[in-house]
């Protein structure tokens, strides 16, 4: 497969709107007027302010506005399964991909019962197609095992990451992909994971934002 | 109404769900035990949802038999490479693992009041004459057409067919490609037959379950049916998409029982569906005149030079632009019907000049239905469309206009659909229709001829008032 050319139309094309211009040195959120490029977004200054998660994602590259046409391919990938949309991303995740360094990829986790219902994962399924030799690093932990954390530690964002390969972690720079960066919630919590597990950096790569 | 039988060793609950189905396990709102019970009684059947004969995929739910259209991936369902149909995902992906299940217990036995149906309007002659035709095709198991002109009054023809099929213990599925005429119909069947249930199904609509005597679909939620009708009516039969895709005909083919009649309406038939029918081998009955006994406005060409460069210099040929002021000034609703939305959103600026409150419409246009509204209300003066509009809606005193009308998106029966909005009430049964050309078309001249030949049959039979 010719994984350069891109396979939609010109039309289709630029109804995908690219982050351009000034952005979130931390999230690639576009930022309007009164901040300016390399500076944080209000959220991430707000993320980075809490002692409970600072410093943990460094940070996150997506390639596109999650604008209503974005959505609508999404949902038809994500929730109705069309495995073969993941194709379309691929050049653009390529170029991307060309300008990031890390030690090891891994993708954001289904838990079980999630990927026993769709078939596949949709972070996985971009780094298969992309080539990417992945490494499961990350697990969800299920709810059972979560509703027997503390009541302190289920309101204050629960951890939902748990780490199985801790050994492959020290002093590596893990990139972690996912599809869509909404709160960051979900990345940050990997990150954490991650680095107490003893990676040297983590940054992420999505789809969109 | 539905008579259960007492001790079955099946679950009543999962036969009327299923009877006629086609169906993934997601669309299955039982346990998985209970399905696995009634697989392996016999009552229920599944089979794999892609299929392969000779390294060639087909979808046996939607018939896609087109390579390019299905995909392979590692299915964690499986955990095999797995082949999917892209063509029909949107309800839901159907695979090499899915099954698809469908009832093969016994069939559900159902009674109908003697006095079905509460309609008691009255049928114009021609009207008469095809519905008696229609009461009699149902009863076998042939094709049939229709071939009403627009504004004949179809859907009443249709009612006397139903109840004698449903007297008669029959299933039956009245199935359009439009959404838009599911619910325009949909509601005067509810209230024609009030006794029994009506299911009216299309994408997106709530109600997705159980059995019932009567369905009003479109042509592309029938991919969940399997040998479930006795009776299936398709109405505005050569309306997109059902006309280009092959997958709809599987629909309706896969949807009714061997022994099923099939009554097509629609007011353009085919050059296929008249060939059939002046070869003799589709059987259909005409009617030539509308329900008010008026004939039907025949529309003028009209010359307007050059319009695509016109409006690409920002003009709009003279000869359009005296026409819709005419129209303004009169107060009079008309449509403006464009060939494709580049050209119309070209022009949209240009025709606000005459009237701000001009608006456009086209398929992806999520206020397409507020704006059709507007214009019935007379909120808005008239509207910029694409072929959209060409079928299924009435506007008192409208009168419309075709921008391009040599375009080849206006075949013969997009110009007499859209010839055919006007002039449709008792009070205003006349009206103008006019098609702007830059040199006349095949179809152009045919849509005349063939609207000009019905006014004549109309008159021959005795269907007109002088």
């Amino acid at each position: 497969m010719r994984v350069d050319a891109k396979l939609i139309c010109k039309s289709c094309d630029e109804k995908l709107e690219r982050i351009t211009g000034d952005r979130c040195s931390m999230c690639s959120r576009g930022l309007a007027g009164n901040s300016s490029s390399g500076e944080l977004c209000f959220d991430c200054l707000r993320w980075e302010g809490n002692g409970e998660w600072s410093g943990y994602l460094s940070n996150n590259i997506s390639l596109f506005h999650y604008n209503e046409y974005l959505k609508e391919i999404i949902a038809k990938y994500k929730y109705r399964g069309d495995y073969a949309l993941a194709s379309i991303f691929i050049p653009y995740l390529k170029e991307m991909l060309r300008d990031i360094e890390y030690d090891l990829v891994t993708c954001i986790p289904l838990s079980v019962e999630r990927l026993k219902e769709r078939g596949f994962n949709q972070a996985q399924a971009l780094a298969d197609l992309l080539g990417l030799r992945t490494i499961e690093v990350l697990t969800r932990i299920d709810t059972e095992k979560q509703s027997k954390k503390s009541r302190h530690e289920r309101i204050a964002l629960p951890q939902v990451f748990h780490v199985t390969k801790n050994d492959l972690l020290p002093n590596q720079s893990i990139l972690v992909i996912d599809d869509i960066y909404t709160t960051g919630t979900t990345l940050r919590q990997a990150a954490k994971a991650l680095k107490k597990a003893g990676a040297k950096e983590v940054s992420s790569i999505t789809l969109c934002r | 109404m539905k008579k259960k039988s007492i001790s079955a060793p099946y679950s009543p609950e999962l036969q009327n769900h299923l009877t006629g189905k086609h169906l993934l396990a997601f669309e299955i709102p039982f346990s998985k035990e209970l399905l696995a019970e009634h697989l392996s009684n016999g009552y229920v059947s599944e089979a794999c949802g892609v299929q392969s004969t000779n390294g060639s995929y087909h979808c046996v739910r939607c018939g896609n038999k087109e390579q390019t259209m299905f995909y392979t991936f590692p299915c964690k369902i499986c955990d095999r490479d797995c082949t999917y149909c892209r063509s029909c995902i949107m309800m839901g992906r159907v695979s090499e693992c899915a099954k698809l299940y469908r009832w093969t217990g016994p069939g559900i036995q159902f009674t109908i009041p003697d006095s079905v149906m509460s309609w008691s309007g009255t049928l114009s002659a021609g009207q008469q004459k095809a519905s008696d035709r229609v009461v009699e095709a149902v009863k076998g198991k042939d094709e049939f057409l229709v071939w009403a002109v627009c504004g004949a009054g179809k859907t009443e023809i249709l009612f006397p067919a139903i109840e004698a099929a449903l007297l008669d213990g029959k299933r039956i599925c009245l199935a359009t490609p439009r959404t838009d005429v599911v619910l325009e119909l949909s509601p005067r069947l509810k209230e024609a037959f009030p006794a029994i249930e009506v299911t009216t199904l299309y994408g997106g609509s709530a109600e997705r379950h159980g059995f019932s005597p009567l369905t009003v679909s479109t042509t592309h939620q029938l991919f969940r049916f399997i040998e479930a009708f006795d009776v299936i009516i398709v109405d505005e039969v050569d309306a997109f998409p059902y006309s280009i895709d092959d997958s709809l005909h599987y629909a309706v083919d896969k949807s009714k029982k061997a022994s099923a009649s099939t009554i097509y309406l629609t007011a353009t038939p085919s050059k296929r569906m008249q060939r059939l029918y002046r070869s003799g081998k589709l059987k259909a009955a005409i009617i030539p005149a509308r329900y008010h006994r008026q004939p039907i406005p025949i529309p003028e060409m009209k010359w307007c030079g050059n319009w695509k460069k016109k409006l690409l210099q920002k003009k709009i040929p003279p000869a359009i632009s005296r026409w819709v002021s005419e129209r303004l000034e009169q107060k009079i609703p008309f449509l403006l019907f464009f060939p494709s939305i580049e050209v119309m959103e070209q022009g949209i600026p240009l025709f606000q000049m005459l009237s701000p409150n001009l608006k456009i419409v086209h398929s992806q246009h999520p206020e397409r239905k507020e704006r059709v509204m507007a214009i019935r209300n007379g909120d808005v003066p008239g509207l910029l469309t694409t072929t959209i509009l060409e079928r299924g809606i009435t506007i008192e005193r409208l009168e419309v206009a075709v921008i391009g009308a040599e375009h080849e998106v206006f075949s013969e029966s997009a110009l007499v659909q859209i010839s055919g909005r006007v002039g449709r009430s008792f009070v205003h049964p006349l009206g103008t229709i006019t098609f702007f050309h830059y040199g006349k078309s095949k179809a152009m001249i045919e849509a005349i001829d063939h609207i000009q030949r019905m006014n004549r049959a109309a008159w021959e039979r005795g269907l007109l008032d002088a």
